[in-house]
């Protein structure tokens, strides 16, 4: 028993990273009052040229640790520049953001596959990131398995935690932005200028969103595919919800989600192959709607102009 | 000027088409593909053989019945992205009904295809109870419901309805093939025509939906309520409208073309169940009902335009074109991006005010001149 829980949390940590960056990023564009449903194509994009610069570089084969992190660094500025596409669609020409969103999914992903197809084709993995084996901590008996043995990546997202905390609540920037998602009129009368702060919020978003594309395709998979991102996208904005606009609530929401995916991997790798699969596949999902039906009751604290664009010259 | 809004009108759509088709020659060429053959074979290849044209006649089929439950939804105030989820429930209803009914015939084919309705409006009306009594954002549940549906019908293929031919083998899980009677008939074999003619039957279900669909939304009680609670909810209630009432049943309805649209697909092309029939149409409707104007019968074009372009991407590949086929998704989320954005321009009064100074300072310059 307690090995079977100690795979299941070694699997699930690792598991969450992709969502706690996309879902991170998603915040601060939410509490901007924009909502990127978009997520998924941009985590494809960022998937995409995240895997392609190490491609490119030496192909299946290792190389330096500064190439994988060049593919870090593409797949975020690739994210931030889709995100500013996104934005002149919504801010720019104040475009029904939901719709918007589908159009950005299909985009990213019908894009990436594209490219993949196109520059890298077959099923072409590539070496990518390893874990890293922390000296002493990671020889600590069950503990050190389970926290000290992660990717280096997984531990960025985790200090990426308190990283977006301090921007969001202690930073002038956090505050012009968590106003102009809860009172646009305001800040614009103070101004602030709100379009251009929604922009800004709308690429560290979506460059978090690429952060966590690249995670995927270099340090979780090692390898590109359609399906890579699998509605990853769409769980990451559902988790903001869940964690009521704030960074710690939606930590908890990926460490949550991520380990109700951990149960299905532990229990096949356990052999209980006679338990249908695909409803522990299905769990996870299930999680986020019951979880959305309690949000959805709640008097929550979440920027008050979600999804409203903002038009100066409009009439109140 | 006379007659300017729709100068204006048509002036700003030619202008997404051209914007639409700079961004996709861009993409194009950065692919170092041949950019006019590659537009040849989008638009032009599906006209080439009647055997081409069944092929995008059998897109456009179970796109119309998509395109035209997405519009009902988007009318009521609803965005339905969870069409994907709604066809496999409803297709895979239409199957269980059909392998275990034990009815055949054309009765058989008529109620398989209301059993197909009858699941995904079910599954469709799931999130829409989920918004009115709890306040879920359809956005996110439909997402997650379509993969609840997903999983639900590759467990029914892998397990209680597999083809104990391919069982315990490598092939990909897939059920018995139906009863033949049940099959919807090809148009060759309905009428005495070229044997070209290939396509099945279900775009005249297509068609005759989109009516059906246009007359309830239009020239009925219950559909001017859905279309008054989609344009202002707060106006509907004031004005005595069960606000959630009707976005409930905007859901069924929309649910239930989805299902409709996923057993015509079983039951006109693959004839069994498999994996991965539902071919992305869930999203495609989206755009196409974007496209067609949030309109029923403007939804028949638009998906039609949208099969021409999706069967000409299918076949860049054969005619040697290095264009993967995923470029149809590229092409789908650029139309709708672009259909969004043009929308402010088109309808604010100011823009269009400014341009029609604009344009007539111009034209009186000229004049002057």
């Amino acid at each position: 028993m307690l090995d079977f829980i100690v795979l299941f949390i070694t699997v699930g940590i690792p598991l969450s990273s992709a969502l706690l960056l996309a879902s991170l990023g998603e915040t601060v564009n939410q509490r901007s009052g924009i909502f990127n449903l978009g997520c998924e194509g941009v985590m494809s994009m960022g998937a995409f040229v995240g895997m392609m610069i190490p491609y490119m570089v030496g192909g299946s084969g290792t190389v330096p640790w500064y190439v994988n992190l060049a593919g870090l660094v593409a797949a975020a500025i690739v994210g931030a520049l889709m995100g500013l596409l996104f934005g002149v669609v919504v801010i720019k020409f104040c475009a029904p953001q939901g719709i918007a969103g589908i159009g950005m999914q299909l985009f990213g992903m019908g894009l990436a596959g594209t490219f993949y197809r196109h520059f890298i084709g077959g099923a072409e993995g590539v070496a990518g990131i390893n874990a890293i084996h922390i000296p002493i901590l990671g020889d600590i008996p069950y503990l050190g398995k389970m926290l000290f043995n992660c990717n280096p990546m997984v531990y960025f997202s985790f200090l990426m935690v308190p990283v977006v905390a301090y921007i969001l609540f202690k930073t002038p920037w956090g505050l012009r932005v968590r106003a102009c998602g809860t009172m646009p009129r305001a800040a614009d009368s103070m101004g602030i200028n709100v379009a251009r702060t929604r922009y800004q919020a709308l690429a560290f978003g979506s460059a978090m969103a690429g952060l966590a594309g690249a995670y995927l395709s270099l340090c979780q998979a090692k390898i590109f595919t359609d399906t890579l991102v699998g509605g990853r996208g769409f769980i990451a904005v559902a988790l903001v919800y869940f964690g009521r606009w704030s960074p710690l609530g939606v930590m908890g929401g990926a460490l949550l989600f991520s380990l109700a995916q951990a149960l299905q991997l532990a229990v096949q790798a356990y052999g209980l192959t006679a338990f249908p699969y695909e409803f522990l596949v299905m769990l996870p999902y299930a999680l986020v709607i019951v979880v959305l039906i309690f949000v959805g009751k709640s008097k929550h604290v979440g920027p008050a102009m979600l999804g409203k664009p903002f038009n100066r010259e409009m009439r109140i | 000027m006379k007659h300017f809004k729709l100068y204006y009108t048509i002036g700003v759509i030619a202008l997404c088409v051209v914007l639409t088709l700079a961004i996709a020659s861009l993409i194009l060429a950065v692919l170092g593909a041949n950019v006019l053959d590659t537009f040849w074979v989008i638009f032009c290849y599906p006209f080439t053989t009647l055997k081409n044209f069944s092929g995008v006649i059998n897109i456009m089929t179970p796109l119309t019945i998509v395109g035209v439950g997405i519009c009902v939804a988007y009318r009521s105030g609803i965005i339905n992205i969870g069409g994907e989820g709604q066809m496999v429930i409803g297709l895979l209803c239409g199957i269980v009904f059909a392998l275990y009914g034990g009815i055949t015939g054309p009765l058989g084919l008529v109620l398989t295809l209301l059993v197909g309705m009858a699941g995904g409006a079910l599954w469709g009306s799931l999130p829409g109870i989920l918004k009115a009594k709890f306040g879920v954002s359809e956005l996110l549940s439909t997402v997650m419901f379509n993969y609840i549906a997903t999983q639900l019908y590759s467990y029914c293929l892998r397990v209680p309805l597999l083809d104990p031919a391919v069982a315990g083998g490598s092939g990909d899980p897939q059920t018995v093939k139906l009863d033949n009677s049940l099959w919807l008939p090809r148009f060759n074999e309905l009428f005495p025509v070229d044997k070209g003619f290939r396509f099945h039957a279900g775009i005249f279900v297509a068609l005759v939906m989109a009516v059906i669909i246009f007359l309830f939304m239009w020239k009925t009680t219950a559909g001017f309520k859905m279309r008054a609670a989609g344009a202002s909810d707060r106006a509907a209630r004031y004005g005595g409208i069960s606000v959630s009432r009707y976005l409930v049943l905007a859901m069924i309805v929309s649910g239930a073309c989805c299902g409709l649209a996923g057993t015509v697909e079983i039951l006109g092309v693959h004839h069994r169940g498999l994996g991965n029939c539902t071919g992305g149409y869930g999203f495609s409707g989206i755009v196409v009902a974007l496209f067609g104007g949030l309109h029923p019968l403007g939804v028949i074009p638009a998906a039609f335009f949208f099969s021409v372009i999706s069967f000409g991407c299918s076949a860049l590949q054969i005619n040697k074109i290095p264009v993967p086929s995923n470029m149809i998704d590229v092409l789908q989320g650029l139309v709708i991006l672009v259909i969004v954005a043009a929308k402010l321009i088109i309808s604010s009064p100011y823009l269009m005010d400014r341009a029609q100074r604009r344009v007539e300072a111009m034209l009186g310059k000229k004049e002057a001149a």
